[in-house]
């Protein structure tokens, strides 16, 4: 083989790393045995983390990138991808984590910010993905580089509702771009903030060119439904597992409702005994100061 | 008309679709999700994705009896990555899942590292004029082949693409580039 001939880091391998998840559940586990449950219940990939959202939410404080042990115990547990996040801006934080050998970086809103501007993701080798709230988000992320988007939600607080919002929103924006004029999709573009390129291609292809998955609030198998059926790529479940009552059998009930997420009686079998979801906390309830979909422009 | 089924449990499911659209413009092409749509098509398709998981939801959709059927009834079947862990005899020091034992090969899962070690490259194919540009992600390899396996491609680690009668397994995937002529090699396998 031709050394030259390789090549790492490329766009295609990092957006074709998000594609291989699609269709799969990407679970928050602190702990290598929970990375086990996850993996066991059919997990496409985990997200390395030293609190749950719902635990970093609780505590205040500023909120870093885990544990480099943690994230390595993790590492050594599982055989499917492990994730791990780093502050919005905080590239030393991302520098690490890709020095670790972790599979793609979360860019998280979760974690207090660390500057005004975004990580510019293009100049690593290993993917990110990163939430938005809107398609103008969408496509500033992207345009850094990001490899997949996420909605927002409000992390945390197990309450579906902002991630709803958010994914409405963005394909709302995209249906609007249908049969716009070059001149209008430039004004959009303006409007919206983002590359006008992206907004040609996402209004060609009718979608954004990167894998789009659902998070932020998801506790149940059918909030996770709700959101495949809205057009998710897949979904990511933060504090909604190892908050719940049964992990193990939340776990595994959200993996089957993502894989049968238009199959109503199964979803119904599925959703049967599984114990208290997380607790949670009305996103309406939290002051605007708290939220932490903000984070980030 | 020809009917190529892409097992739709999870993974690059509409890529797939894409690809051979594109290079069977005379087929048709349909998401394989419960039992019952195997029996319909002439040649079936195993997406990249996460084997663990589309291992495990396949036995709990209830299609795995007639994957290892179809494939056992000479039809046509493309494993990709996680597909072809999948299709193998054996995995490499895991016992997390059983594949399916359909070709005779052994696979080392994700043989490279994470993700920061994936990569695209010219690989030599046999049977195609000029190198094929394959992309790589956590891929796997595999590590030893049965006398019936036609080696197709390799790299120091490994063999990376190999055909045993009417199985086709590939490390890398096909369907996220633009150039057909592995799904070409797939279709002409319906003619034999």
């Amino acid at each position: 083989m031709e050394l030259e001939n390789l090549r790492f880091g490329t766009e295609l391998l990092k957006r074709g790393f998000a594609k291989m998840q699609k269709g799969g559940v990407i679970m928050d586990v602190t702990t290598p045995e929970q990375a086990i449950i996850a993996e066991e219940a059919g997990a496409v990939a985990v997200m390395a983390l030293h609190a749950v959202p719902a635990d970093i939410r609780k505590m205040g404080g500023v909120a870093r990138m885990a544990d480099p042990t943690v994230i390595e115990s993790i590492m050594g547990a599982v055989s499917i991808p492990v994730m791990a996040k780093a502050r919005i801006g905080h590239f030393v934080e991302a520098q690490i984590l890709e020095a670790l050998g972790v599979d793609m970086v979360d860019e998280s809103e979760v974690l207090t910010p660390a500057d005004e501007f975004h990580i510019e993701k293009t100049k690593f080798t290993i993917p990110f993905v990163c939430g938005a709230r809107n398609l103008g988000e969408a496509c500033r992320r992207i345009k850094e580089g990001a490899a997949m988007i996420r909605t927002k939600g409000e992390a945390g607080t197990g309450d579906v509702s902002q991630a709803v919002l958010h994914m409405r929103m963005i394909q709302g924006q995209i249906r609007g771009l249908k049969g716009l004029d070059d001149l209008q999709l430039m004004e959009v573009a303006r409007d919206i903030e983002a590359d006008v390129e992206l907004v040609r291609e996402c209004a060609r292809i009718e979608r954004l060119p990167v894998v789009n998955f659902a998070a932020g609030g998801v506790a149940t198998p059918a909030d996770a439904a709700l959101m495949m059926q809205l057009g998710a790529d897949g979904v990511f479940v933060g504090s909604g597992i190892f908050k719940s009552e049964n992990p193990q059998a939340m776990a595994n009930a959200i993996v089957q409702a993502v894989h049968n997420y238009d199959d109503a009686a199964l979803l119904a079998e599925v959703s049967k005994g599984l114990g208290a979801a997380m607790k949670g906390l009305d996103a309406a309830s939290i002051p605007e100061s708290e939220a932490l979909q903000t984070r980030g422009w | 008309m020809t009917r190529i089924g892409v097992l739709a449990v999870q993974g690059d499911v509409s890529e797939h679709i894409t690809a051979l659209r594109k290079a069977a413009a005379d087929s048709v092409v349909i998401e394989v999700r419960a039992p019952g749509q195997i029996e319909e098509c002439q040649a079936l398709v195993i997406p990249g994705g996460e084997s663990t998981t589309i291992s495990r939801q396949m036995d709990s959709s209830g299609i795995t009896g007639e994957l290892v059927a179809a494939a056992r009834s000479g039809k046509p079947v493309l494993a990709t990555c996680a597909g072809m862990v999948l299709v193998s005899r054996e995995i490499v020091g895991e016992g997390r899942f059983k594949p399916l034992g359909l070709m005779d090969i052994k696979v080392s899962r994700n043989a490279f590292g994470p993700q920061k070690e994936s990569f695209e490259a010219d690989l030599d194919v046999r049977g195609l004029d000029r190198p094929y540009r394959a992309v790589f992600i956590r891929a796997p390899v595999i590590a030893e082949a049965g006398g019936d396996v036609e080696v197709l491609a390799r790299l120091d680690e490994g063999v990376v693409a190999a055909r045993e009668k009417n199985l086709l397994a590939l490390a890398f995937h096909p369907e996220l580039t633009d150039d057909s002529r592995i799904h070409q090699i797939f279709l002409n396998m319906l003619e034999d």
